[in-house]
């Protein structure tokens, strides 16, 4: 399955992404290449995750994974085989946080392993504008993983390509501005808001590839 | 080997010479980068660099659209106007209700082509400038979003109107029939418009940077000097006059009003996308062209002189269109 997710990604996946997005990228030198590493997103479409997965070179590509929605991705059919073959999820069940479950378990275990784990904090897909509050689970992954990169990243535009709800995807060009890695710095609060300040740093330097 | 020889002795050898000049000038500049370079090393070339590959690559892929015919130039224009359509449409001020229109946009492509494979050079010549300057605005009113109804219409026109309609005048010179009497065949005459047009931007900037003092339009483009765009269109028009007989049928007074507009529209070309991308607080539109930007970047001096250069064509010497 390993070569099936290569072809599918370098093939189909990546001519996609570049006829529908343009696939700009500032800051490509800051991608972390080696696991375990964390890169951060913000979320507005699932071409997000398209991108994500487009910009990374062939060698690296094994290792990167997208944390996604169990009961949205995961619930069967055709979207479960294709996230789990070919996304290579690392599933989050959001639905069971009250159960006590540990659901952030398979993304620990993802980076014990070495994998390089696509985080959107947000939760769910935004409007393309305005962040969402940031969920805390990048801090507590962080702090398991101390010595990890957490790698912030801008993704401008891709919003308009398709939106939530939308089913026809229109091209327009995105930008994925990579930031610099910051590390855990053993305070919940002060890292979570270093986070979103970074992230919005991003975003003041993104092109105005947005609606009016 | 055969092959390969049989298919470049049919090609018209002016074209082959010219390519060949082109490689030629682009050696040319990679030399004078090396020597710049073991002069200078403190100096960093890597834009300047970065610039002379990424000509080799869009010197290889136009050459060899050239030399494949005009099913080979038409797709390739095809490419070009889109992604500088979608360069133009990601970046200017769109309304989020717009998202159907962007995509009726990109369907002008296939449909403005269309007219250029089917060699309907009467269809091609109204439709953009009649139809979809009326239609688009109706299917806006559809959609009932008002604010900002105008200047979205009128954004929308100026990026089909340049990306898509002025463009396909170049791809459409392919389809001169050979009894028009182009002595380097429909392909030197796109050839001739792309080097004169590239060409004139290069002279601009040599002249400008050797000689450049007094500022020619400071709030638009402030490295733009008086001397640079007077020094370019001498330059440029010289090149014309001697290289215009020899890829097209042109002569005397047809030749003279070509050589003496056709930098003069590159310029214009140039400063009034630059006025937009200032507008739009841009540098570039895009980075797809290490060294160079975004394809509009590339080809805003083209979307003047296409046109140009197609009409004078028609003028004084094409009797197809």
């Amino acid at each position: 399955m390993r070569w099936l997710r290569r072809i599918v990604i370098v093939l189909v996946a990546r001519p996609l992404a570049r006829v529908f997005t343009g696939a700009d990228i500032v800051g490509r030198e800051r991608l972390p290449l080696k696991g375990p590493a964390i890169v951060v997103a913000n979320h507005a479409s699932h071409v997000d995750t398209l991108l994500l997965l487009t910009i990374y070179p062939s060698k690296a590509l094994d290792r990167v994974r997208p944390a996604a929605a169990a009961d949205y991705f995961l619930k069967g059919g055709p979207l479960a085989w294709f996230s789990r073959n070919i996304l290579n999820v690392v599933p989050v069940a959001r639905d069971k946080v009250a159960s006590g479950e540990d659901i952030l378990a398979p993304a620990r275990e993802a980076l014990a392993a070495g994998d390089i784990l696509l985080i959107f904090p947000e939760g769910t897909r935004g409007d393309g504008e305005a962040m969402a509050r940031l969920k805390n689970g990048v801090a507590r992954l962080a702090a398991a993983f101390p010595q990890a990169p957490i790698v912030p990243i801008w993704l401008q535009g891709a919003g308009r390509v398709l939106p939530k709800g939308a089913h026809l995807p229109v091209p327009m060009n995105c930008t994925v501005l990579v930031g610099e890695p910051l590390h855990w710095g053993g305070e919940r609060a002060a890292f979570m808001e270093d986070l979103r300040v970074r992230l919005e740093a991003l975003h003041a330097l993104a092109p105005p590839q947005r609606w009016t | 080997m055969d092959v390969i020889a049989r298919f470049f002795s049919g090609q018209p050898p002016a074209l082959l010479w010219g390519l060949g000049g082109v490689l030629g000038a682009l050696t040319l500049a990679v030399a004078i980068t090396w020597g710049l370079s073991k002069a200078k090393p403190a100096k960093d070339y890597t834009n300047l660099r970065q610039r002379i590959a990424s000509w080799w690559v869009m010197i290889a892929l136009l050459s060899a659209a050239l030399l494949a015919g005009w099913g080979a130039v038409v797709a390739l224009f095809v490419v070009i106007s889109f992604i500088a359509l979608r360069e133009f449409l990601s970046l200017a001020p769109i309304r989020r209700e717009d998202r159907l229109i962007v995509f009726v946009a990109y369907l002008t492509i296939p449909i403005s082509y269309g007219f250029i494979v089917a060699d309907t050079y009467g269809f091609f010549l109204v439709f953009t400038p009649v139809y979809v300057f009326m239609f688009l605005p109706f299917l806006m009113a559809c959609i009932g979003q008002t604010r900002a109804y105008l200047t979205t219409m009128a954004t929308f026109h100026w990026a089909i109107a340049t990306c898509v309609y002025a463009l396909g005048f170049a791809a459409f010179l392919m389809r001169t029939p050979l009894s028009d009497g182009a002595p380097a065949g429909p392909a030197g005459l796109v050839f001739l418009l792309l080097v004169a047009t590239e060409a004139n931007d290069v002279f601009q900037y040599c002249w400008g940077k050797a000689l450049g003092k007094r500022k020619i339009m400071p709030t638009v483009s402030p490295n733009k000097t008086w001397e640079g765009f007077l020094g370019g269109w001498a330059t440029t028009a010289a090149l014309l006059w001697f290289a215009g007989p020899v890829f097209t049928p042109l002569s005397g007074v047809g030749l003279a009003i070509l050589a003496i507009s056709l930098p003069v529209a590159g310029f214009a070309g140039d400063v009034t996308m630059s006025a937009i991308k200032r507008d739009l607080g841009v540098k570039d539109t895009s980075g797809l062209i290490p060294g160079h930007g975004g394809i509009l970047d590339r080809v805003d001096s083209l979307l003047f002189t296409a046109p140009l250069y197609f009409h004078i064509l028609a003028y004084f010497a094409l009797d197809h269109f």
